[in-house]
């Protein structure tokens, strides 16, 4: 079988900040509503944490489950292992009405990293950064499309749709350009 | 522009992370229904200068449709609520009629 | 002469000269100084010209309220028009040149223009352009445009680069002058997150120019420390360069930010756009100085009071050796005491008050400075430059009793606080008839979300004009919005010394008896030209309300938008109309506050990230073969893939001819891809479509139908059944997002007892459509799974690998040929597309685009959403009622489907049309019929929706719509063309190729 192959090809840029695509990453979308029986053992199986609360990801490693909606969880793992955590999501929630597929290839990821990581996003997102939580998911725009990102170590992990990945380099490249920085 | 709290994910979110979706608490006319009655369901709107309930979804969010009560005029939000609501909450109902004593009710 | 002082300048660095042009000539200015300082250092007073008479212009204010010296400003891609020399910080290298004259600024022809002005008078345009209305278009209208506006538009693509950014605070402050700066402390000093920003260079505002004593030290002291204290604090943002230029709902704001302006092509922004959103407003925005109505006040050197003062201490430049002071108020007193203070001469103050009392007229008599009270300005002398004024009596007709020359006239009608901002969401003014000037009514606010309060005027702003009175104030609107936002705050503010000032009397004309002949020579608007007799004309001519007057004179329509203008004008039409002022009104205040960059509206929305682009996995092989892209949504889909030599067309052809004999790949991963899963998922799609979905068996595929609740078709697709409770549902690929929020609505908002989610997998799938009768052997090749007629026969889908790679095959058709439709997953899917092609090249596989899948589809007869669809046509027109359950009770769209006039049999319906020469009917044809409708146009019962020319048929084929659809097969109808011609057409079956299915059937 072929090698999954990100939407950039890992495309980077080194400005005030820096901002790499990475990825593939695995993700499922899990629906489900949050009192659902056997909601925390699936995603204890799939990826190890607990059930997120609203706005929540919480992190284990290279796994993470993240708050989306009332009725939906972003599970982030390794991309070769979404089969298996699919396996179980659907062992621990048997005959209960849930929705999980497998998203990894519908989005693109990208980590701004640096001191100044956030004015990156600042630039493109209707967000207040100063109240933003450190385990806060945060879904909103970036300039004209739909993003989500979270802080995690030195910097931001953000996700989009995969299809305008070039759009989303584009722009924070533009932003994080040497010398824009706001403060 | 607008800011209204999303009563599913807490965000107060600006209006560019929003969708409108025009008058809320509409009940819906299916087959079997008079000419009159699907006429209302399809085309007749209320414009009212003042106290208006509407549906907005949190389209660059969490996704959900919410129901917001704001006067059309001053553009004072007096709250929101999600989408699943037949009727607007009391307390909320109550709040707007200690603002507006001359509000008629949603209907 | 204007020229540089030898000394003083409180904002400029004698070290460090700084070389500019003007008009091509090299200039020599200060760091520190503005482009208009620079100028007037040079002598340089005559600016422009006005637009319609164009008469000569120079400076007459120093800050953004200038009307007159409007420069283009750089040259190619960093070319400015329109830049006022006031609020432009020089720089050296700076290019300048003035606008608005032919051939040259001293020498304009437009100046005929002036000669003529008692033949254009207010409403000219509007009286004379009337009749003939040809004239109009041909002869007016053009004369006009090339003569409107004031600078050129740049013609080269913009060098610069822009950005927004969001911001979020408590309080936002507006102004950096003492009251913003008192404003911040005390808000500061709460805990509240504030922003404080000046649009100027410079903390403090005028104080330091006025010598206001701040804490018994000069205002400059204390500004010092109190920006000091403002940095030190984590809460408080603070941003110079940086205007307030629109006050929106629910406290936003919007602010630009200049960062390059003075070092072009440094790499950073050139201005950035702040979008602020806060809980409080503080607008300390100060206040703008009002001419005077006198006779000839827009002759160069003619210049407000409070401007000339900031020339004199801010940069050390005099606009004149010999000054005369005119004014209503004590604050002009100032300036003549700044003036002689300076080394310059003020031959006289002209005050128009019968007495004069105040402390500061005490000092300038006390200097030596003659004061003449109860007198006017009759009239100033000069053309190009101030030679002198006439001096009158106020209360007179303007009877001359002496002449003084002088090379400057320096005048004061008082001052207006600058409401815009407080205006723009709604807050409402009062007349201070004191003060002679409109301020924000503290009881009638803007409000916010909460119906509350959400801007707090301050200082000048509020009319507060004294450095004391404007501490005061900054101090408790400062506590004021900080407590509104939820902090306690103590309004403890610094005190200034404060002289008593007198009243001053509010002087509307000048001298108050003045005749027309004088009225025609007082200037309200420099710009635009309006003048004193313009308005009263159009009070004349029954214009009574300030909004009509405006567009009727253009008063305050000019790019200053009215600051100097708008308050005189309003009185002398309240005068005229012999009302009260407040009674008139003002015009509205609308934002920007001052012209906003159009980059910095645009923010980084330009070149490739203008708007986002969708892409398929398989976007750079497509580029890499030279597709010809076309936009459908925002994907940007392959149209063709012309070879060397090939027009579109031949391309296009190629690619039909090749996919029918042998083998067709078209990158169809745009189809939209919806999982809809749950117990009362096959409910929900039986409401959704027009068809039954909930009885399609697991692991085959259904054609369906989708319609508004009005009955009119919005989109279609095959939905598969994936197990007992999950459906996917393909949707156009313009559709997918629509379609998934149109689920989701009715799930969230009427259905939200069922339970059904939904997942919008569009592009977690590469999808390929493999087509044609070699499409069984290369999928063969790949190996992996069994694509056979038996096991997987049409309208099935099965799971598997193909080639290696995990494969969903839908065997699906819409060209009429065998067909299969492979999804994998995206990543992969340039990689399977690749291994495709390898694998096809042996059954002359080739890639074909989405003008060859509309040719293929249309020579089946096969509907596509936006073509055969526009919103108004239900699926019984399209002759797909076959797709409609007769069964079900209800779904969406039946009971809007029952209104009798959708039932008519008028209604146009689908058909196929073939021309009787062979010729491709035009795009946007329709087909006449006798008669004329009520508006005298012709009537018509069809209109052409496809028309292609068939490469497989080798003639031209349409779809249509016409009155009697199928009914009328056979009948020979006529299609308009372009040039006004018909061509004759057959009524035929819309399915023109292959219609028993044996392409397919294999």
């Amino acid at each position: 079988m072929s090698n999954a192959v990100s939407a950039l090809g890992h495309a980077s840029f080194d400005g005030f900040a820096k901002v790499r695509e990475i990825g593939p990453i695995g993700m499922i979308s899990l629906r489900a509503k949050a009192d659902l029986p056997g909601l925390a053992a699936a995603i204890k199986a799939a990826v190890g944490t607990g059930v997120p609360a609203q706005r929540q990801i919480e992190i284990a490693g290279d796994k993470a489950a993240g708050w989306m909606s009332p009725d939906e969880y972003l599970l982030l793992l390794p991309y070769g292992e979404t089969d298996a955590a699919l396996a179980a999501i659907a062992e621990a929630l048997r005959g209960q009405h849930h929705l999980a597929v497998t998203l990894s290839d519908a989005r693109a990821v990208f980590r701004i990293e640096g001191a100044k990581a956030d004015q990156v996003l600042a630039k493109l997102s209707p967000v207040d950064f100063a109240t933003l939580g450190s385990k806060e998911l945060r879904r909103t725009r970036a300039a004209q499309v739909a993003a989500a990102f979270w802080k995690d170590g030195d910097g931001y992990t953000l996700v989009c749709f995969r299809s305008v990945a070039a759009y989303v380099m584009g722009l924070l490249s533009h932003s994080a350009t040497s010398g824009s920085e706001i403060s | 522009m607008l800011i209204l709290e999303c009563p599913y994910c807490g965000v107060k979110a600006e209006e560019t992370e929003l969708t409108p979706g025009y008058e809320a608490h509409l009940k819906r006319f299916g087959p079997g229904s008079s000419d009159t009655e699907f006429e209302d369901y399809m085309f007749a709107r209320k414009n009212p200068k003042g106290v208006h309930f509407e549906r907005w979804r949190h389209v660059y969010g969490c996704g959900k449709w919410f129901l917001a009560a704001r006067d059309t005029n001053t553009l004072e939000v007096f709250g929101t609520y999600p989408a699943q609501s037949s009727a607007p909450p009391a307390d909320l109902q109550d709040k707007i009629k200690a603002k507006r004593p001359d509000w008629k009710g949603y209907k | 002469m204007s020229t540089r002082l030898s000394k003083g300048g409180r904002l400029i660095d004698r070290s460090a000269p700084q070389e500019f042009s003007f008009n091509g000539k090299t200039m020599r200015g200060l760091a520190g100084d503005t482009l208009a300082a620079a100028l007037l250092a040079n002598d340089q007073m005559l600016l422009g010209r006005s637009f319609k008479y164009h008469r000569p212009r120079g400076l007459v204010a120093a800050g953004p309220e200038e009307p007159n010296a409007i420069v283009g400003l750089g040259r190619d891609g960093r070319f400015e028009p329109n830049q006022r020399v006031t609020t432009t910080e020089l720089f050296d290298g700076l290019e300048a040149a003035s606008q608005n004259h032919w051939p040259t600024l001293e020498f304009d022809v437009g100046v005929i223009n002036n000669t003529l002005s008692r033949f254009l008078p207010g409403g000219f345009y509007y009286k004379t352009f009337m009749w003939p209305r040809a004239a109009w278009k041909h002869v007016f209208e053009p004369i006009i445009r090339r003569s409107a506006g004031l600078g050129k538009a740049p013609t080269a693509r913009d060098a610069d680069r822009y950005e927004y950014t969001y911001s979020f605070c408590d309080v936002l402050i507006l102004g950096g002058g003492i009251a913003g700066l008192q404003a911040a402390l005390v808000a500061g000093a709460s805990g509240a997150r504030v922003m404080l920003l000046e649009q100027s260079a410079h903390w403090g505002g005028r104080a330091p120019v006025d010598g206001d004593v701040i804490e018994g030290k000069p205002a400059e002291v204390w500004i010092n420390s109190a920006v000091q204290t403002l940095a030190a604090l984590e809460n408080v943002a603070m941003r110079l360069r940086t205007m307030g230029a629109g006050v929106y709902d629910h406290g936003y704001v919007l602010a630009e930010e200049k960062i390059a302006d003075t070092t072009p092509g440094d790499g950073r922004p050139k201005h950035r756009l702040w979008r602020i959103r806060t809980a409080q407003i503080v607008t300390a925005t100060g206040a703008i100085e009002r001419p005077l109505s006198f006779a000839g006040n827009d002759i160069p050197g003619v210049m407000l009071a409070g401007s000339v003062r900031e020339y004199v201490v801010n940069y050390a430049v005099s606009p004149g050796d010999r000054t005369v002071v005119v004014t209503n108020n004590d604050d002009a007193y100032r300036t003549a005491i700044a003036l002689v203070q300076a080394g310059l001469a003020v031959p006289c103050i002209v005050d128009a008050r019968a007495s004069v009392t105040g402390d500061l007229p005490a000092k300038a008599r006390a200097m030596g400075i003659r004061v003449e009270t109860g007198k006017a300005i009759a009239k100033v002398k000069g053309g190009k430059r101030v030679t002198g004024v006439s001096l009158c009596v106020q209360a007179g007709e303007g009877a001359v009793l002496e002449e003084i020359s002088c090379d400057a006239v320096a005048m004061s009608g008082g001052w207006s606080p600058v409401v815009h901002l407080w205006s723009h969401c709604g807050g409402k003014l009062i007349w201070d008839k004191t003060r002679a000037h409109f301020r924000p009514d503290a009881s009638r606010p803007p409000t916010g979300q909460d119906g509350l309060a959400m801007v707090v005027p301050v200082g000048n702003a509020n009319g507060a004009m004294t450095a004391a009175e404007a501490l005061i104030c900054g101090a408790k609107g400062g506590a004021a919005a900080a407590e509104a936002a939820g902090f306690k705050a103590e309004a403890k503010a610094a005190v200034a010394e404060a002289a008593p000032e007198a009243d001053m009397e509010a002087v509307w004309i000048m001298p108050q008896g003045a005749g027309p002949a004088l009225k025609a020579k007082m200037w309200l608007d420099y710009q635009n030209d309006v003048k004193v007799s313009d308005v009263q004309l159009a009070a004349r001519e029954g214009y009574t309300s300030v909004e009509h007057t405006k567009r009727y004179t253009t008063l305050g329509m000019a790019t200053d938008q009215g600051k100097l203008s708008n308050i005189n004008g309003l009185a002398v039409l309240a005068d005229a109309l012999h009302e009260e002022i407040p009674q008139v009104g003002t015009t509205t205040f609308r934002p920007p506050y001052a012209p906003v960059t159009l980059g910095a509206l645009a923010g980084e929305s330009r070149g490739d990230i203008f708007q986002p682009l969708r892409k398929t996995p398989m976007h750079a092989w497509h580029e890499k073969n030279h597709a010809y892209f076309e936009p459908v949504g925002l994907w940007r889909r392959p149209y063709t893939f012309p070879r060397a030599g090939e027009n579109h067309e031949q391309a296009v052809h190629r690619e039909v001819l090749n996919t029918r004999t042998n083998l067709g790949l078209l990158d169809a991963s745009t189809l939209g891809k919806i999982i809809v899963k749950g117990p009362d998922a096959g409910r929900f799609l039986d409401m959704l479509y027009t068809g039954v979905m909930s009885s399609l068996p697991v692991g085959k595929c259904r054609y369906g139908l989708m319609c508004s609740e009005q009955g009119f078709l919005s989109d279609d697709g095959v939905v598969a059944r994936i197990d007992e409770d999950t459906w996917l549902c393909h949707t156009t690929s313009g559709g997918a997002d629509r379609i998934h929020a149109w689920m989701e609505d009715w799930l969230q908002c009427e259905w939200w007892d069922w339970q059904v989610y939904t997942a919008n997998v569009t592009e977690q799938l590469a999808q390929v459509a493999v087509v044609g009768p070699n499409a069984r052997r290369v999928l063969e090749k790949l190996g992996g799974m069994d694509v056979s007629k038996e096991t997987l026969p049409f309208m099935q889908w099965a799971d598997g690998t193909l080639g290696g790679f995990p494969a969903r095959v839908y065997r699906i058709s819409f060209s009429g040929e065998l067909s299969y439709e492979v999804a994998v997953p995206a990543s992969m899917g340039l990689a399977f597309w690749e291994a495709l092609h390898a694998a096809g090249a042996e059954f002359g596989a080739m890639v074909y685009g989405t003008e060859a899948l509309h040719i293929m589809r249309a020579e089946k007869g096969f509907i596509m959403i936006g073509d055969e669809t526009d919103g108004t046509i239900i699926p019984q027109d399209l002759n797909l009622g076959w797709a409609i359950s007769k069964k079900k009770a209800d779904f969406l769209g039946k009971r809007g489907q029952e209104r009798n006039y959708l039932a008519s049999p008028d209604r146009w319906k689908l058909a196929g049309f073939e021309t009787l020469d062979g010729s491709v009917i035009q795009d946007g044809a329709y087909i006449p019929s006798a008669g004329k409708n009520a508006n005298g146009q012709g009537n018509t019962q069809g209109r052409v929706t496809s028309t292609y020319f068939s490469p497989t048929l080798k003639k031209g084929i349409a779809m249509g719509l016409i009155k009697g659809g199928m009914d009328r097969l056979g009948d020979v109808v006529e299609f308009t063309t372009i040039t006004g011609g018909v061509v004759k057409a057959k009524v035929v079956d819309p399915v023109f190729y292959d219609k028993d299915g044996e392409k397919n059937n294999v």
